[in-house]
């Protein structure tokens, strides 16, 4: 705001600085004059329905709400005058005559906006003396409780919906006050942010269906964490009773996450509580699993490892979640390094690891800058569920005019309007390749195909963009031929003077990346590690049934393993079938950690409950593993000063998108008659959130166990809805799944989840594929 | 001196037809217009002299309204004609619409012409089938005369009109919820502002005007604005086509000068049902206040006129109350209907208007309280000026006027549980 264009207005005798056209309610939150609203939401847009907000403005005969007043030079204003208090008691007593006032039973009750301001605007007893009216619940699904009796139809769901969630899902029905809220056909929210508006309703209408009657809110204490399930790095409130996390709510923070939470990073914490979580340490005797105390399994650990080494470091290999913390990275691979194994990972969902590899791949620019784009090329990634809020700011772009253009192998389900070049997984690569040699690409695999129109002019308007990017994402990484395509992406943002980003894997894949959690000098990578099996693995937050690109291969190579030693917060089949020691792991909101966020935003975070069971905090156990091994350097008595030392150690190293591409890669996957789709849904990225109840429950969740192919190819096979079919992979197990037709998958191709149940008999994410019905 | 400008066909066969609109001189001043390129800002000037106040309700300057269009700006401009007609009591528009069609499109396409709109539409009540047909046989006729389309006339200008059928909802004949039905949406009024004028159709900038208003255009320009003018009286301007109704004998639509003394309005109506005496008037639409009958005998209709005696003109909707009419009874007619149509989005509407109505039908059920007239006089005050939109003010208006007036007759129902007029008082 320069001097010029700022006015002053009077608010209750203060004199307030405003931009002029600024709306009353907003100059007066900032000046900290407290105005009661409810439909009024800074990030919604403005419906002046509620007639909460009435105050007095001076020359004007009847009060005007302050959400939706311009803010004018020399404007007199009182939010406390005899006309404004009398008309915002008058709305407020409108807004109760038809609510149930059942706050005694409401969920809602503690910490309800109604509840709030009926206090200070709402009279003792009231002059309604008519019958209320009550309202049908629907059931809009598993994450949100509806009691629309308490509506106060204030509407904020339905502009969340229509203006954030990009689907309009929930509506206004009827008028006057048979006016309700719903989603008009009865049917469960689909929407990956749906759980904000538990947050946004200021009732005890929508709530969290996962939480209801647990607790009041003056029971529970909060406390601040980051969420660690993508690579946003959501701030988020932890709110506890007795030591227990009950339910999650986004911290506003503009840069990161602004006010919203994803479901995902929202409903996840009910895994905390899992039956199979671990609660004390195991260790196979015998083929049997037996609980012990710590002391013995740490031994039977170090020994294990110690052994299955003998004196070849390399016959060591490490496996790490991309979702653990800075400091257990740091830790697990000191001891790796301490143990003389430069066979050390984190892109464990990735199939090609040929050519040079970006120093530390990270979004290429500030999260908040995605919505300033003109022009977001996406090559394998679905943003909306793979980090859904970065794929809400690019919905932001995209609203704002941006062109979106996605390359993918299957056509994308997206809420709001982009060009979508949809090729099965081998031509695929081709599209990207086409668009390299617009891009004046003349070397390699582009040499053998021909450049259309469409591909010209693309590459055209991406030069000419302003600010215009380039993404390269997961179901890119898992490709056979990543290799080729994350060289062709760079080369297309580099002809074009686009950003080049990764959409990097978990919640930690930055600081991964940083701290170097990648092969050291002649190591082996995570696909390389498993081809050429190890004696000793170390498993650090996953489960290699589901967390592997090619999980027949890696339990496989585990299971001839002379010795696993598995660090994990649960139990689990795969696990336990070729583990031989698992030490029970606090989960991320149990222990105290560093995340470097997609944007490399560096957010720490103190366990907000205390572990499970026994579990104890990665940095703990790592740290009595390289006592135990005798590996100097271990002696540290606070996760602050594993955190200091590792940071020592990236001294000033950041995200670096740059390498040296080679041109020279080959196309290397076969042409076949199917070729899979292994994306990795939503709700499987990682152990815990395939173990939260309701977003297992969810469609996104459901609808992923299907194996969904082109109607003609069903046609074809002779394959209907509802079908058994058992595939079959090169070097796995049979595996059987019910068929769905989907005309969103293109000919040739299959689209079968990675990390989903009964997927993890299956060998790569891409790749031919048989079919043959049950 | 009846019939002179929106209803002018009236006397011919078939109204309706082109024929009956050309003999009455219909078509000849869009010709002129176009022919002459008039300038818009003389078009305007013109309707300004006339005095024409928006015909479907507030009575806003016509002339007025069109000058906040800025013609200079790039991009689509509307014109939408508001057909809707709800109110109860009202029913000149489907008039116009059944008996005088083509003036309507005549002065929409001088409308248009005049802003540089190249796209109208008219929303008519979901109900009128009839003047829906009768609407859309004139448009077919007007496009095959070349008075709509492309190059309209050989002039360059352009001008595309459609009819668009309402869904029953009162609520759309609200300007901005009428947008919003038309752009597909649920009719729920907008905040203003920003205006239709500014943010309108599809967030073009929009003239939306009353059936009336718009087919009083061609005659306006035909004859001119000071004869426009001078058929009425002192700020109201030309003539009104009133729609009369109640306990009289001879009901309908009847252009007259404004400033014509309600008395001989009522006589053209046939007077009162079986020589009943006067009790009441509703004189602008069931929202405006009521007047009692005596008042009402000595006013004329302008609209000065209604509002010094605390009512309102309205839509020119007269509703005639005789004493067999109990108050309370028809006050709950009135509330339940505001009650039924308000949209429900803005809080003092949505739970005023019905708790208007159970009130009132309490009283009407003889289960009033004592408390219960003060109790209207409240709410009725914190839905007035509140809304978004002014279906609350119109809730509220008939309400206001039946206590002032007829009080007794509500405390009599509280007082005794049964009504004042059936029990002969
Ligand atoms: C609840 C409500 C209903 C209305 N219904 C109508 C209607 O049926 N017809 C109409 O012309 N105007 C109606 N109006 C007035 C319009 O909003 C608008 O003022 C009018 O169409 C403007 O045209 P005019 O300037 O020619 O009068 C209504 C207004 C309200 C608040
Ligand atoms: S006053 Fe009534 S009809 Fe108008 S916007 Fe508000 S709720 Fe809707
Ligand atoms: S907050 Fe202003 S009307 Fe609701």
């Amino acid at each position: 705001m320069t001097e010029e264009s700022t006015i002053t207005i009077e608010v209750d005798g203060r004199a307030l600085k405003a931009a002029p056209g600024a709306m009353l309610i907003d100059v007066c939150d900032a000046a900290g004059i407290h105005i009661p609203r409810f439909c009024y939401h800074r990030k919604l847009s403005l419906s002046a329905n509620c007639r909460m907000c009435l105050v007095e403005v001076e020359k004007v005969p009847r009060p005007l709400p302050a959400c939706v007043t311009p803010v004018n030079d020399g404007m007199k204003v009182t939010t406390n005058s005899p006309m404004a208090v009398e008309a915002q008691k008058g709305a407020m007593e409108f807004l109760l005559i038809n609510h149930p006032l059942d706050c005694p039973i409401c969920d809602q009750g503690g910490e309800c906006e109604l509840q709030d301001v009926a206090l200070g605007y709402g009279s003792d007893a009231s002059r309604y003396a008519e019958a209320k009216r009550v309202v049908a619940d629907p059931d809009i699904g598993p994450l949100v409780a509806t009691d629309l009796t308490r509506c106060i139809h204030c509407t904020r769901c339905v502009r969340f919906g229509a203006e954030i969630a990009g689907i309009r899902e929930l509506g206004a029905t009827g008028r006057g006050d048979h006016m309700t809220i719903g989603t008009y056909v009865e049917h469960a929210m689909g929407s990956e942010l749906a759980g904000n508006v538990i947050d946004l309703c200021p009732v005890g209408a929508l709530t969290s269906k996962p939480f209801r009657f647990q607790a009041r809110a003056w029971e529970m204490v909060q406390r601040d964490g980051i969420a660690a399930h993508d690579g946003v790095g959501s701030n988020v409130h932890y709110h506890l009773r007795r030591d227990q996390i009950l339910r999650v709510h986004p911290k506003d923070n503009e840069a990161v996450n602004e006010c919203w939470l994803s479901d995902r990073d929202r409903f996840s914490y009910q895994a905390l509580s899992a039956a199979d979580r671990l609660l004390k340490p195991l260790v196979k005797q015998g083929g049997e699993w037996r609980e012990t105390d710590w002391q013995s399994a740490l031994e039977a650990a170090a020994q294990g490892l110690a052994q299955a080494r003998g004196d070849d470091g390399n016959q060591l290999g490490g496996l790490l979640s991309p979702s653990a913390s800075l400091e257990e990275l740091y830790l697990a691979k000191k001891l790796m390094r301490g143990l003389g194994s430069a066979n050390l990972d984190h892109r464990l969902r990735q199939a090609d690891f040929r050519g040079d590899p970006p120093k530390v791949p990270w979004l290429g620019g500030p999260i908040a800058e995605l919505e300033e784009q003109d022009l977001v090329v996406i090559i394998g990634a679905n943003p909306r569920k793979d980090q859904p809020l970065l794929g809400h700011r690019i919905r932001k772009a995209a609203m704002k005019g941006a062109e979106v253009v996605y390359f993918n192998p299957l056509k994308l389900d997206l809420n709001y309007r982009a060009a979508q070049w949809v090729a099965n997984p081998r031509d695929w690569v081709l599209e990207v390749a086409n668009l390299a040699k617009a891009a004046g690409v003349r070397k390699g695999v582009v040499n053998k195909i021909k450049v259309a129109d469409h591909h010209k002019e693309l590459f055209k308007r991406l030069k000419a963009a302003d600010k215009a990017l380039v993404l390269v994402g997961d179901l890119a990484m898992g490709h056979p031929d990543y290799g080729l395509l994350r060289c062709l992406a760079a080369q297309v943002a580099e002809a074009a003077g686009a950003r080049l980003g990764f959409l990097t894997p978990g919640a930690n894949g930055v600081g991964a990346a940083l701290l170097g959690v990648t092969p050291g000098e002649g190591g082996l990578d995570a696909q390389a590690m498993l081809a050429e099996p190890r004696k000793g693995y170390l498993l650090l937050g996953i489960d290699p049934g589901f967390d592997l690109e090619n999980p027949a291969q890696g339990l496989n190579a585990l299971m001839k393993a002379e010795c696993v030693v598995a660090l994990s917060s649960f139990r689990s089949p795969d696990l336990e079938t070729v583990a031989d020691v698992i030490l029970p792991l606090a989960a991320a909101p149990e222990s105290a950690g560093t995340f470097f966020n997609i944007e490399g935003t560096q957010q720490g975070f103190n366990g907000a409950a205390p572990p499970a069971g026994e579990a104890r905090p990665g940095w703990k156990i790592l740290r009595v593993l390289g006592n135990l091994m005798n590996l100097g350097g271990f002696d540290f008595n606070t996760p602050l000063q594993v955190r200091d030392e590792a940071l020592g150690m990236l001294g000033d190293a950041a995200p670096d998108n740059g390498f040296e591409p080679d041109p020279a890669l080959e196309l290397t996957l076969p042409e076949a008659e199917l070729l899979r789709i292994g994306e990795l849904p939503i709700y499987s990225v990682d152990p815990m959130v395939r173990r939260a109840p309701a977003l297992q429950a969810t469609a996104d969740a459901q609808d992923a166990a299907y194996l969904r192919l082109n109607p003609e190819d069903a046609k074809r096979l002779g394959f209907t809805a509802g079908d058994r079919i058992t595939v079959s992979q090169p070097q796995a197990r049979k595996a059987v799944f019910e068929a769905r037709p989907d005309p969103a998958v293109p000919q040739g191709a299959v689209a079968l989840c990675t990390a989903i149940p009964g997927s993890q008999a299956l060998a790569g994410r891409f790749g031919e594929v048989t079919l043959e019905k049950a | 001196m009846a019939n002179e400008v929106c209803l002018r066909t009236l006397d011919h066969d078939q109204p309706w037809s082109l024929e009956a609109y050309r003999a009455v001189g219909g078509y000849e001043v869009l010709k002129r217009v176009l022919q002459e390129k008039t300038a818009p800002d003389d078009i305007i000037a013109e309707v300004k002299k006339s005095n024409l106040r928006g015909r479907g309700g507030a009575g806003f300057p016509t002339g007025v309204k069109w000058g906040f269009i800025n013609r200079s700006a790039p991009g689509d401009r509307y014109l939408v004609c508001n057909s809707d007609e709800g109110e109860p009591g009202t029913f000149k528009d489907r008039d116009i619409l059944r008996y005088n069609p083509h003036q309507l499109i005549e002065g929409m396409i001088i409308a248009a012409y005049t802003i540089g709109a190249a796209r109208g539409y008219n929303y008519i009540r979901g109900e009128f089938q009839e003047p829906y047909e009768r609407f859309e046989a004139a448009l077919e006729e007007a496009r095959k005369e070349g008075f709509l389309g492309e190059d309209i006339l050989g002039s360059g200008f352009d001008f595309q009109l459609h009819a668009h059928l309402g869904a029953g909802a009162y609520i759309c004949g609200e300007e901005t919820a009428l947008l919003e039905s038309i752009e597909g949406k649920k009719g729920q009024p907008r905040f203003k502002p920003p205006f239709p004028a500014l943010f309108g159709l599809y967030g073009r900038p929009t003239i939306i005007n009353n059936t009336e208003s718009l087919a009083s255009i061609p005659v306006i320009l035909e004859k001119g604005g000071d004869w426009f003018k001078d058929l009425g009286v002192e700020n109201s301007g030309g003539t009104k086509v009133f729609s009369i109704s109640g306990n009289i004998n001879n009901p309908g639509v009847f252009e007259i000068p404004m400033g014509t003394p309600f008395k001989d309005l009522l006589q053209m109506a046939g007077g009162m049902k079986d020589g009943r005496p006067i009790k009441a008037v509703i004189p602008g639409g069931s929202s405006a206040p009521v007047i009692p009958g005596a008042q009402m005998m000595e006013l004329t209709m302008d609209y000065d006129a209604i509002q010094q005696a605390g009512s309102m003109l309205g839509s020119g909707a007269v509703i005639v109350l005789d004493d067999t009419n109990c108050m309370v009874r028809v006050l709950e007619r009135m509330s339940y209907f505001y009650y039924e149509e308000s949209c429900g989005q803005c809080t003092p509407c949505r739970e005023g208007t019905g708790w208007l109505y159970r009130i009132v039908h309490r009283i009407e059920q003889g289960k009033g309280r004592q408390e219960d007239l003060e109790l209207l006089d409240d709410i009725t005050g914190k839905i007035a000026g509140r809304t978004i939109c002014a279906l609350g003010d119109a809730a509220a208006g008939p309400v206001q006027g039946m206590l002032k007036h007829f009080r007794d007759e509500f405390q009599y129902h509280i007082d005794r549980k049964r009504c004042l007029v059936s029990a002969g008082g």
